[in-house]
């Protein structure tokens, strides 16, 4: 078979864009740019967590006064639900690989979940510390970084209450910038779980699926990375 | 080469690698175990090692991830570069930043 009689036999699947040669080119192209995104991502976060690392080495005790205030339970359970959020998701590429059109949905649908699932708990989490700076009393318990900073319901152990304010800046920040990819990544799941639904994707043609996939992958990761350095830090005995 | 593209009455070939979805499952236990034992370990005092432990399993999970997650095992030798340049630029990022944090107490040259 000659070489053009290939690509005329390729070009019939609606999906290939002209400018193209194939799908498996195209595949390459589009994951690629993905890549090249999630790269630039760890740079953008990789500011956060190198501020973090700074201070964390000049406040340690600080920084352990902070984390020992957090509940290290809720954020344990939390990974747990993000990690299987990741594992739906990863099933979810599975199943487009090899056709199964309502398991994608299924399994987005399942992620979206988990997704709401941590968001749930860390808006649970967020209310606990802001509540307190809002309300007219004497703001008992608020940990939000600024004047209202109640730095008398920590156990400094000696920790500088100006430097706790640091690791929460940092913790709100970090924390806050993770949850705001989620928050974005909801309606990209929701939009792709219309289009598997809707029969767009199959085994030849699922790039947008795996490449969600690949996002969602990554946010994982930094939660991965946030839980032991915002949560863990110093003995919790 | 390409048989898949031809004519005929072949399955649809799959784009990409298809791997197990024991392999998911598998990885997905894997991640769980990593997670207990970060906290197993934080609920001792090992002084330094506390953070190097924190910092070994975290690594380790993430790169379970980016290898069967996200497929980066079986990707393309492009993919590969750019995901190891991502990890490259960030160590710069850190450790240049870190030169200057760290060594300024150091203060070599007498004051004045």
């Amino acid at each position: 078979m000659s070489e053009t009689a290939l690509h005329a036999g390729a070009a019939h699947h609606e999906a290939l864009q002209h400018h193209f040669t194939s799908l498996d080119q195209q595949r390459a192209a589009s994951s690629l740019g993905m890549w090249v995104f999630i790269a630039q991502e760890v740079l953008f976060f990789g500011g956060l967590f190198a501020t973090y690392t700074v201070y964390r080495h000049a406040y340690p005790e600080a920084f352990s006064a902070g984390s020992h205030h957090l509940s290290w339970k809720i954020g344990f359970f939390n990974t747990l639900v993000l990690i299987g959020s990741s594992l739906t998701m990863a099933l979810g590429v599975y199943s487009a690989a090899i056709g199964k059109k309502n398991r994608v949905v299924g399994f987005i649908l399942a992620t979206i979940l988990l997704g709401s699932v941590f968001l749930g708990v860390k808006y649970f989490e967020y209310g606990e510390k802001i509540r307190p700076c809002l309300g007219d009393g004497p703001h008992t318990g608020c940990l939000v970084p600024g004047a209202n900073f109640d730095a008398a319901s920590l156990h400094l152990k000696g920790a500088d209450a100006g430097h706790v304010q640091i690791y929460f800046s940092l913790y709100f920040a970090m924390t806050g910038l993770h949850a705001l990819h989620m928050i974005i990544g909801v309606p990209i799941l929701l939009t792709i779980a219309y289009f598997s639904w809707q029969g767009r994707y199959g085994p030849e043609y699922h790039t947008p699926v795996e490449l969600v996939g690949l996002y969602w992958h990554f946010v994982d990761i930094v939660w991965i990375f946030l839980f032991p350095l915002l949560y863990l830090i110093g003995s919790h005995a | 080469m390409s048989t898949h593209l031809a004519p005929g009455n072949q399955p649809a070939h799959p784009r990409g690698h298809v791997v197990s979805w024991k392999v998911y499952l598998a990885v997905f236990l894997a991640l769980v175990v990593l997670t207990v034992i970060t906290v197993q370990v934080a609920g001792h005092d090992f002084g330094e090692l506390n953070l190097i432990v924190a910092l070994a399993v975290a690594v380790t999970k993430a790169t379970l991830v980016v290898l069967y997650f996200m497929h980066a095992r079986y990707s393309e030798r492009l993919t590969r570069v750019v995901i190891a340049s991502s990890v490259a630029f960030l160590a710069i990022l850190l450790f240049l930043l870190l030169t200057d944090y760290v060594s300024r107490p150091w203060s070599l040259v007498a004051a004045g």
